[in-house]
């Protein structure tokens, strides 16, 4: 019985991040600590927390996707399966796919599913819960791809951690600015929810688009 | 002129032009500055603060200009592997950060007075200061990849994604109808500033674009220089054992 080669790769990938080291529940345990710190520094008044959730929620899903970010090459790189995938027949670019869809479904997805349970602490209106996460849903694989151009720069560094975050913040900013703006839309009069959402679906399917050409030439210039 | 793309004569043509460069400079912003603070009138209704703008303006253009540059090395850099594009490539992110410094200090300090805050969220004051995190990112993955020629590929790489940002900060003021004003000199229809103004802003444009020029060449002439200096440091420790039976040998030809 043979498999694709990606499917292959992608049930790998699954079963590497369950495994002890693997760290695949980290993010949302993150993701939790963030928004627990939130109404500590700010105070617990209601009122506040439910106007500013949704970019609480979609700060704490940008922290927790990117600083989680940082071995998802370098494990690789380490135990040298990064050079058979360089080698191998199978395009790199679709490697890079394939491997950001497994690290999106084992961290960015129980982030999705944990938002309206967070939402609920941070007092959301219930009409806000399903922007927040439909905004999430849409939005955060197209973090893990940006994310995954930094962490392929500074796959052949010891700490590349905090620089992985320092070279994909500031391109992050216009999923964030249009992501809470949808998952805001719910609660506030003025904008409507279908704009900045569609926008965020174009701005996610353009990095599904370009990202992995930006990370396979990242990754086979690094790894030299 | 492509021969100067070697590094070496590329370093002697820099020793030959620099002289005129610096000179030219010199003159342009002698120009420049004396229009700026005491040939062109005030404003109507800024008053003395326009003059600002004779600073902020040219340096906003060249915070653009100068990662237009970069780009230009990084295509250099991944396409050809030149080390002279590297070296360009290095030097330009810190005088481009410089410069988007000095854009944002000049316009917070115009601000101030007349819009009554340091600082808005604008979508061109926003996009300008992204631009400068963008350059302060490259200079610490500059900072942090030891091997010269890696590093160069890597801030290529970054440079070519981060260039979506330019035509955002570029056309910010006509998407985002917010408190930026928006272009005033290179518009279709002609610019709509008085003649009196335009002259000493464009010759302060040409002066920051000489500065840059300058210190442009003179930082990559002396990144070519470190290069060097590291290889030479790499061949002294590494290739100890090789150099040291020339060096044993005219030692005796010394001794008798």
């Amino acid at each position: 019985m043979s498999r694709s080669p990606l499917a292959a790769l992608f049930l790998r990938e699954i079963r590497v991040a369950r495994r002890i080291g693997g760290g695949g529940m980290m993010g949302v345990v993150f993701f939790l600590i963030l928004v627990t710190i939130t109404p500590f520094a700010i105070g617990p008044d209601l009122n506040l927390l439910s106007r500013i959730g949704p970019a609480i929620l979609w700060i704490a899903a940008l922290l927790s996707t990117l600083l989680g970010l940082d071995r998802l090459f370098q494990a690789d790189h380490e135990d040298g399966s990064l050079d058979l995938m360089l080698a191998c027949e199978t395009p790199l670019e679709l490697i890079v796919l394939v491997k950001c869809a497994a690290h999106w479904t084992v961290t960015g997805l129980p982030l999705v599913i944990a938002a309206p349970l967070f939402g609920l602490m941070l007092a959301l209106e219930p009409d806000s819960f399903w922007a927040v996460a439909a905004s999430l849903l849409v939005g955060t694989p197209a973090l893990t791809l940006l994310g995954a151009i930094g962490a392929a720069l500074t796959v052949t560094l010891r700490r590349g951690g905090l620089l992985t975050a320092i070279l994909v913040l500031p391109l992050a900013i216009p999923l964030l600015i249009f992501g809470v703006s949808a998952a805001a839309a719910a609660t506030s009069a003025t904008t409507p929810f279908l704009t900045p959402f569609l926008i965020l679906c174009a701005l996610t399917l353009s990095a599904i688009a370009a990202a992995p050409f930006a990370v396979a030439a990242a990754l086979r210039h690094m790894s030299e | 002129m492509l021969k100067y793309a070697n590094p070496t004569l590329f370093s002697g043509l820099v020793a030959k032009v620099l002289p005129w460069l610096c000179g030219a400079t010199a003159l342009a912003f002698a120009i420049g500055l004396w229009g700026a603070f005491f040939a062109s009138p005030a404003d109507y209704q800024q008053g003395d603060t326009v003059r600002i703008m004779y600073i902020h303006v040219p340096a906003a253009w060249l915070s653009m200009f100068c990662y237009a540059t970069m780009t230009a090395s990084a295509l250099g850099t991944l396409v050809w592997r030149h080390p002279l594009a590297d070296a360009a490539q290095k030097a330009a992110a810190p005088l481009g950060a410089g410069f988007t410094f000095i854009c944002l200090v000049t316009g917070s300090l115009w601000g101030k007075p007349m819009w009554g805050t340091w600082w808005v969220w604008d979508a061109r004051l926003t996009s300008v200061l992204v631009l400068f995190v963008i350059y302060l990112g490259l200079i610490a993955l500059w900072q942090t990849i030891e091997e010269p020629s890696r590093a160069a590929r890597a801030a290529a790489i970054l440079t070519l994604v981060g260039v979506v940002n330019l035509p955002i900060i570029k056309f910010s003021v006509d998407w985002w109808n917010t408190l930026h004003q928006p272009a005033s000199v290179f518009r279709l229809g002609g610019p709509t500033i008085a003649a009196s103004m335009l002259w000493p802003l464009l010759t302060m444009g040409v002066a920051f674009t000489l500065l840059f020029t300058t210190l442009h060449l003179m930082s990559t002439r002396n990144e070519i220089l470190r290069r060097r200096l590291r290889r030479l440091a790499i061949q002294a420790a590494g290739g100890g054992a090789a150099a040291r039976p020339a060096h044993s040998l005219t030692m005796q030809e010394g001794a008798p």
